[in-house]
């Protein structure tokens, strides 16, 4: 049996859980269902579309608000009680919050940002990514069962988690939480002063990765998007290094974006930037290394110097 | 206040990546390294909050010898002194592997707190300082992007996906995994450099390492999409792919 760990923001159920449960499912092997919480009936419920043998509801008033103590202490519970042959997890913020207390607290391997599963025998050999996705390893987790694995999102369909005929039942356990024990204390989730730059909307742009090399040079690309009539975005790193603002940032800490033409320059396409564009209709990169993870993504591409094809491109255009 | 900061070396990003003869590790022989970039924002907080507090900023590191590199670098950087873990079975180690070394080397530290990126440009499995804080028996909080430290217990901003934070509060000591971009980094000046040779480094024996995994094969992953690469001089392969992008794509006009 396969335990996959849902996950829920206020009672809403993060679509991600679905992918995993795909994974699960995958395996061939029995699923089961587990969402913590205080009040998630709701959440259980619409688990229990699912194909699967069981959801679990894990209730406790001190699961009420995610806590990484609260969760490591039920789920330590859980897992030893049900005895699955792996518990499998979305590899959100969250899971990366507990899951690793959780499998040093249970003493068991753990295999994060899992692409894929292959078989190994008898056993199971996970896809990971390794060296920010340019290269992959077969990994094979060592010690006794169960193991951890989470998944990267987007690595199965949610849509692809099978439904049952009928609901799956749903059985309500009293998670074993004792509060003195939990040490973090959580305030309510919020989001930054709302952003000004919805760039969702946006139906063409040019977005900058380190390859841009300094602020300076930021024009080069501003160039390019005047003459695409596009807007202007960025990985990670350049809002972190301040050279444009955080609301222009795509990818899983920003914003995520499917317009009909992304340009991609100087992005070498770590699976962070990756999420948050790879739904766009068509992906252009210009990147210097050919090996980049971004040409894993895109429609077309020129492996060169951006700083000679971009203002090639904007002669083009306007040409 | 005592700040520990866990950094690791791993390989730069401008070295092209080349697997080895095994097939399970990259041929690291060759390669070039660096602090990876997460720890070098962990390692700034460290400093910054001895800045407004005051107290000691211990770097700590753990590997093959090679990692005196960046261990040294961080000295340059204002880190006072260095715990190193040196063991050749830390290359390519797994989280569980590194955190037991790590906490070999901080256990009787007792250190207010514990930073570390929130993951390794290599393995990236974001799972060390986490795993670390469990060995310690510390709480901690990841993917931090403000420390706010006062009356001996700690506030910090954790960043959650799609623009949400969230406040949590927890006691010190305790383990905290940092975000690119919390703060803008320092870099070493020759001032530092001069005087980080005359700082402390400690060697720290490596306790049993237990593997938790193990990699079979490592590999270039196939292409899942057809890319149409363009080649040629950058003025033709220009006009080659506004060609493509408004007669087939149709996405300009």
């Amino acid at each position: 049996m396969i335990l996959v760990i849902a996950e829920h923001l206020e009672g809403k159920l993060n679509r991600a859980s679905w992918e995993a449960v795909a994974a699960a499912q995958q395996t061939g092997e029995p699923v089961k269902i587990a969402a913590l919480g205080a009040a998630v009936a709701g959440v259980a419920a619409e688990l229990a579309a699912a194909d699967a043998a069981e959801v679990i509801v894990v209730e406790h008033p001190a699961l009420a608000a995610y806590t990484a103590d609260g969760y490591v202490q039920a789920l330590a519970a859980l897992v030893t009680a049900e005895a699955p042959a792996a518990v499998f997890l979305p590899h959100t913020y969250q899971t990366r919050d507990f899951a690793p207390a959780l499998a040093a607290r249970l003493g068991r391997a753990l295999l994060t940002d899992c692409l894929g599963v292959k078989a190994d025998g008898g056993g199971r050999l996970f896809v990971r990514p390794m060296f920010q996705g340019k290269l992959h390893a077969d990994v094979r987790p060592l010690g006794p069962s169960p193991h951890l694995v989470t998944f990267q999102i987007g690595a199965y369909r949610a849509d692809a988690a099978a439904r049952g005929a009928a609901p799956a039942p749903v059985r309500t356990i009293a998670g074993a939480v004792d509060p003195a024990a939990v040490r973090q204390k959580a305030e309510a989730p919020f989001q930054e002063a709302k952003q000004a730059v919805d760039l969702s909307q946006a139906e063409r742009i040019v977005s900058i990765g380190r390859g841009i090399k300094g602020q300076e040079h930021i024009q080069v690309a501003e160039k390019l998007a005047a003459a695409l009539g596009a807007e202007l975005a960025a990985s990670r790193p350049i809002c972190d290094a301040g050279w444009l603002p955080m609301e222009r940032q795509i990818g899983s800490s920003g914003q995520t974006v499917a317009p009909k033409l992304y340009v991609a320059l100087g992005i070498s396409g770590a699976i962070q930037h990756l999420v948050g564009m790879k739904g766009s209709q068509v992906i252009v990169a210009i990147n210097k290394d050919p090996d980049a993870p971004i040409f894993e993504v895109a429609d077309f591409g020129i492996v060169g110097d951006l700083f000679e094809v971009v203002p090639a491109l904007v002669a083009a255009l306007n040409g | 206040m005592k700040i520990a900061v866990c950094v690791k070396q791993v390989v730069s990003r401008e070295w092209q990546l080349r697997v080895d003869e095994s097939n399970t590790w990259i041929r690291d022989q060759d390669a070039s390294y660096e602090l990876n970039e997460p720890d070098a924002y962990a390692l700034e907080e460290a400093l910054r909050l001895k800045e407004r507090h005051g107290g000691e900023v211990v770097v700590c590191s753990a590997g093959p010898a090679r990692v005196s590199q960046v261990v040294r670098e961080a000295l340059a950087r204002g880190a006072d002194r260095a715990l190193l873990v040196e063991d050749d079975r830390l290359v390519g180690a797994d989280a569980f592997a590194t955190a037991s070394a790590l906490a070999a080397a901080l256990k009787d530290e007792r250190c207010d707190l514990v930073l570390t990126g929130l993951q390794s440009d290599d393995s990236g499995f974001a799972q060390t300082g986490v795993v670390l804080a469990e060995t310690l028996g510390l709480p901690h909080a990841t993917i931090i992007m403000e420390v706010q430290v006062a009356d001996g217990a700690l506030r910090v901003k954790r960043e959650l996906e799609g623009g949400w934070f969230q406040w949590i509060a927890m006691p010190m000591p305790a383990v905290l995994t940092i975000q690119s971009g919390i703060n803008q980094l320092r870099y070493a000046t020759l001032k530092g450099i001069m005087a980080a040779k005359k700082k402390d480094v400690k060697k720290v024996a490596a306790p049993d390492l237990a593997p938790q995994h193990e990699i079979v094969r490592l590999y270039f992953p196939e292409k899942a999409k057809a890319t149409r690469l363009i080649d040629g001089a950058p003025a033709d392969a220009a006009k080659e792919l506004v060609r493509l992008l408004r007669d087939e794509a149709r996405v300009i006009s």
